[in-house]
């Protein structure tokens, strides 16, 4: 089965597990170099002096590039920044002698192999000069300024919060995430001479890479190609040029050689990140359960150098009916590199507060908490005033409720149990964005019914090679294997970079759109066989089934696709569409999704077993429920590492992270998913774009967090408001 | 990762004159551990010796009815041997508890009781540690300590030991076989692993020319009533905040011996004859078992982020007690406490 909605497995899930998907660390080159990267070992001031004596004393060992040394970079600020780079000055790495952050890059040593390089690097002496830094987000509340991103108010929330009949208002605590994708960040540079570059990157967008290159080092865009075919996981982490990718090209340029650049597993704890946060929600309510007043405000840190702001306190206006609102949101400076976007980016923090605090509202109110949503339920966005595309969040609760047996939950905290564990169940709702960003796509149709299709994308790992597949095999009638895809490479039809859930819909609807261009070249065509049943056909009245272009009044009448390519003496078809959203700004498009959860906890140990998640989501029209399906539960484990497990821990004395590895940085195991029910609610939508998709890439995760801890409370009466859960908070 | 020289040794004569010649020399097992250290350079050996072709892979009877398992035998084939399951499932268990299979299979028994702490500074050559720099001074103190000791730290260290298997083995009274250049000698499993003191960079008492042979076992397995209960951040794959190994023998209703020994405490497996003492000839209940973890307990001290140990252990040792004295030891497959 090929159609739009039929699961399909992974086109290239073959090549991934046999080895054959290549990965940006992976491609040879003749003559290759590989380069390590020295890392600061201070938080803040300057490099003073760096020996490079004995690192390049070492046998092998070809050249160490510091910013005293290094080839040219452009000056300007300006030249740094990427398609996504928050406001502010990026961050240049080897540009100067200036520490921003601890461990950033300060030398770069290039050498025959990669151990030589690394154990070079590790006798780069580096003298700095030490100034006063500060990593802790709580010790800068009163330095935070405005970071200017919130929605309008609406009504006089503090008012009407100090006039309610019910008063909840707390503070949630969000650590520092970082990503930990399987495949560390890396770039192979080939060098091709003439001022030519091929890049194999690991990135989230090659059209971005190529364009910063070329920024960066001046170099015509043409001269620059950037691949990255196969991505070993980024969750956001490769949505910006990472340091690697300037770092390896500044070698291949010194070098004028092809130059490997691969970062350790500790590096990776160098970069972006999801910022930690201190929010306050504050939630006025009747009694009968309905909100009169939502107060959010968010501290949020961000680098000294960027101003990096996500989308943390609209969820709640967005989300429920409530006449008076008001929202806040502050960056503090600190001396650690800029956040970046994390699998769902503010949504995943505001959201787990907001759902935590209607949470703490329904016990004040001792109200079920699924029956406050209920009462909360808004058809409107309320902080733009306008209608949602569609909005089935209903269904999803009771979908989700009915598949978890939520009617059979007790109310009363530690009320329910298993022997001699504890057991709690909570829920709570996620809501995410339903973007679309300009996009090309080119098919090429051969007359043996083979179809290509081509667009910059890259798959990061939701399926992107399949779900573009299909939408192509869907619209022009043809079986899946007959389609080829050609993504992540710079040359091929422009997109975005790959995050926000917007590629299906983005990727989607351009095929579909390029789809439409060689259907209706295929029906004039088809008009010229020789007593052609659709001799009289306009563009419309014929659709591609089966590889045939067949009449929509009477299905007896067709073509097949090599007679009418033959009959117009045609061998291939090109067809290049570029769709964008069609936003009007007349409805709010978003996702949606009801979570449930299940805990049991050992009452005197408090180990916590999350036995079981439903998430119901409505997200339009799914392509492809299986890889779909894949999403949201990697989303759920996402959502379960954030409630229980992920950490990253700075050392304020040093400024520096600490537990930068994967033995120290927990991510959930095996051991801790368990049942994951994941339900997709069906939700035409047919306002949102032609094919009515609207992406699964991050809704899984948003709430997950909330749903595990509200259901902790509710099996031990103990209210955790900083994540990650762990034992020590819940020993009582 | 530092160039080495990589020698094999073909005999245990031969292993011991090569370490012997070459005094910054290490020996490489399974290489789960000396591996992740060479390559962030806390280990710099000059040259690996690798043993993993010496005679030392097979799980032996002894005369006096235990077990004598060689210094290679993989942390996982012993886990399955027959003997080990039958007679000593506690061993078994603990081993189970720990790590993944992927590195049980490369693990080796030796490795194992010789595995470095996993303290986060001791890994990172950027930040001062007593352990791998003595006189640097320890960051860990007043630092990030979720992970450290709460009993019988030293101002110069507050370090953990990690393993899981040596947690058993001291419970079980294992002695480690060793062999220098003067000569073989048995080590008690008591006296095998060292408090931090102030010389905190040494973990044993092993000499840097010696080789493990073998740990043997006495011939009590305690396979009626025992239990290896681990708590940590995650259900699986992570070391222990708190581990506990009871062996317990039950007559007529009263506790005829108990042992018991923790992970995760200290720097080294922590057992407390004086806590134990409470439990001899009294009844398996609760309240005894609470005298005995407040005794355990009573020179605990925790640090600022790992204070939390203390009571976790508390309840920990109660709990373990009552599954080893019901029969119930903890099952390292269901994460579901017993
Ligand atoms: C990610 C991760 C998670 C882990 N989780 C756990 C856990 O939960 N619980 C747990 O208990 N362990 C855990 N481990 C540790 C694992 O058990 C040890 O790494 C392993 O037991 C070491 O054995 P090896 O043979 O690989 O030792 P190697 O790495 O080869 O050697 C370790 C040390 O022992 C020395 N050595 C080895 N054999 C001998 C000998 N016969 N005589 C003298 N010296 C010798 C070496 O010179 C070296 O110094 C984990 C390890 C990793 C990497
Ligand atoms: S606790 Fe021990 S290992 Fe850790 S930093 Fe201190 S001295 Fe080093």
């Amino acid at each position: 089965m090929t159609r739009i909605g039929t699961p399909a497995s992974r086109v290239d899930g073959r090549a991934k597990v046999t080895g054959a998907a290549k990965y940006a660390a992976e491609f040879e080159a003749e003559n290759l170099a590989y380069g390590a990267v020295v890392s600061s070992r201070v938080a803040k001031g300057r490099v003073v002096g760096i020996d490079l004596r004995d690192a390049l004393g070492v046998e092998g060992v070809i050249d160490v590039l510091t910013h005293e040394n290094r080839p040219r970079m452009a000056r300007s600020k300006k030249a740094y920044e990427d398609d996504i780079a928050p406001g502010g000055a990026p961050f240049r790495p080897l540009y100067d002698d200036k520490i921003l952050y601890n461990a950033q890059p300060v030398a770069l040593v290039l050498a025959e192999d990669w151990e030589t390089a690394r154990y070079a690097a590790s006798l780069v002496r580096v003298d700095y000069e030490q100034e006063a830094h500060v990593t802790e987000l709580e010790s800068q509340r009163d330095e935070a300024f405005d970071a200017k991103n919130s929605p309008k108010p609406r009504g006089n929330a503090e008012k009407a919060f100090a006039a309610a009949d019910v008063q909840h208002e707390a503070e949630y605590w969000l650590p520092i995430e970082h990503h930990n994708p399987m495949e560390m960040h890396a770039a192979t540079v080939i060098y091709e001479g003439k001022g030519k570059l091929t890049i194999y990157d690991k990135t989230q967008g090659v059209q971005n890479s190529q364009a910063y290159v070329a920024s960066v080092f001046r170099l015509k865009q043409d001269d620059v190609r950037v691949i990255s075919q196969f991505v070993g996981g980024a969750f956001g982490s490769g949505l910006r040029p990472q340091y690697h990718l300037p770092l390896a090209v500044l070698g291949a340029l010194a070098l004028k050689r092809s130059v490997r650049l691969v970062l350790t597993r500790q590096q990776m704890f160098t970069f972006g990140y999801r910022p930690g946060t201190i929010q306050r929600v504050a939630l006025g309510a009747k009694s009968g359960g309905t909100l009169d007043a939502i107060m959010h405000d968010a501290l949020a840190m961000t680098s000294q150098y960027e101003d990096f702001t996500e989308h943390v306190t609209n969820w709640s206006g967005a989300l429920y009916k409530c006449a008076n609102a008001r929202y806040g949101h502050k960056l503090a400076r600190l001396d650690l590199a800029t956040p970046i976007d994390m699998r769902a980016p503010g949504g995943a923090t505001g959201v787990y507060a907001l759902e935590c605090a209607m949470d703490e509202l329904a016990v004040a109110l001792k109200l079920d908490p699924l029956e406050l949503r209920l009462r909360c339920y808004s058809d409107r966005d309320q902080n733009e005033g306008i209608p949602f595309s569609s909005k089935k969040l209903r269904e999803c609760y009771r979908q989700g409720a009915d598949a978890f047996g939520w009617d059979k939950r007790n109310g009363a905290p530690r009320s329910m149990r298993d022997g001699s564990e504890l057991v709690g169940w909570g829920m709570a709702t996620g809501i995410w964005e339903a973007m679309q960003q300009k996009a090309s796509a080119r098919i090429v149709l051969t007359a043996n019914g083979h179809a290509e299709v081509a667009c910059a994308f890259t798959d990061i790992g939701p399926g992107t090679y399949t779900m573009m597949a299909q939408v192509a095999a869907d619209r022009l009638g043809l079986p899946l294997e007959n389609v080829t895809v050609k993504l992540g490479d710079s040359t091929l039809p422009q997109a975005p970079v790959e995050g926000g859930s917007w590629t299906a819909a983005s990727a989607g609807n351009a095929i579909a759109l390029a789809c439409e261009g060689v259907r209706t070249q295929l029906v004039r065509f088809a008009r010229k066989v020789a007593n052609s049943p659709l001799a009289d056909a306009k563009p419309d009245d014929a659709a591609l089934v089966d590889g045939r272009i067949v009449s929509k009044q009477d299905s007896s009448c067709s073509v097949s696709i090599p007679d009418a390519m033959r009959a117009a003496n045609k061998e291939r078809i090109e067809q290049e569409a570029t769709a964008e959203s069609n936003d009007d700004g007349k409805h709010a498009r978003y996702t949606h999704s009801a979570i449930f959860a299940e805990v049991k906890i050992d009452e005197e140990l408090r180990i916590v077993r999350v036995t079981r998640i439903v998430n119901a989501v409505a997200a339009g029209r799914i392509i492809n429920p299986k890889t779909a399906r894949s999403q949201i539960l990697g989303g759920v484990v996402f959502g379960l590492g954030m409630a229980l497990h992920e950490e990253t821990q700075v050392d304020h004395r040093l400024g520096r992270i600490v537990n930068h590895n994967l033995a120290e940085y927990h991510v959930p195991a095996n051991a801790d998913v368990h049942d994951i029910e994941v339900i997709f609610v069906d939700e035409p939508d047919e306002i949102i774009n032609p094919l009515g998709v609207k992406g699964v890439g991050e809704i899984g995760v948003v709430g997950t967090a909330a749903a595990i801890a509200n259901a902790i409370w509710h099996a031990t009466g103990i209210r955790v408001r900083d994540l990650p859960v762990t034992v020590d908070k819940i020993l009582g | 990762m530092i160039n080495f020289q990589y020698a094999r040794a073909d005999s245990v004569a031969d292993a011991v004159r090569q370490i012997a010649a070459a005094p910054t020399a290490k020996f490489i097992a399974g290489g789960t551990n000396l591996i992740d250290l060479m390559k962030e350079g806390v280990e710099r050996p000059a040259r690996l010796i690798d043993i993993t072709h010496l005679p030392l892979k097979d799980v032996t009877e002894t005369a006096g009815g235990g077990l004598k398992i060689g210094a290679l035998v993989p942390n996982s084939d012993l886990a399955y041997h027959p003997a080990v399951e039958k007679r000593y499932p506690l061993l078994a268990s603990a081993i189970l508890a720990g790590a993944s299979q992927q590195l049980r299979n490369m693990a080796s028994t030796g490795g194992n009781l010789l595995q470095r702490t996993r303290c986060v500074y001791f890994y990172d050559v950027a930040t001062p540690c007593n352990k791998r720099e003595p006189g640097a001074g320890c960051s860990a103190i007043d630092g990030v300590n979720r992970q450290h000791a709460i009993l019988g730290h030293s101002a110069a260290c507050i370090a953990t030991h990690p393993s899981d298997m040596c947690v058993a083995l001291a419970m079980l009274e294992a002695k480690v076989h060793v062999t220098g250049p003067s000569g073989e000698r048995v080590i008690a499993f008591a006296d095998f692993h060292r408090l931090p003191g102030d010389t905190p960079q040494r973990d044993t008492n092993l000499e840097p020319d010696e080789i493990i042979m073998a740990v043997e076992l006495p011939a009590q397995g305690f396979a009626a009533n025992y239990t290896y209960l681990k708590l940590r951040d995650r259900l699986s794959y992570a070391f222990a905040l708190v581990s506990v190994a009871v062996g317990m023998e039950l007559a007529g209703g009263v506790i005829r011996d108990a042992r018991f020994a923790l992970g995760g405490v200290a720097h080294k497996p922590w057992r407390d004859p004086q806590a134990e003492a409470v439990l001899q000839r009294q009844r398996p209940e609760e309240e005894t078992f609470r005298r005995a973890a407040d005794t355990l307990l009573r020179n605990a001290r925790g640090f600022k982020h790992n204070a939390f140990k203390i009571e976790l252990a508390r309840r920990a040792l109660v709990r373990a007690l009552a599954q080893a004295a019901r029969g119930t030891p903890q099952s390292q497959a269901d994460k579901k406490i017993a």
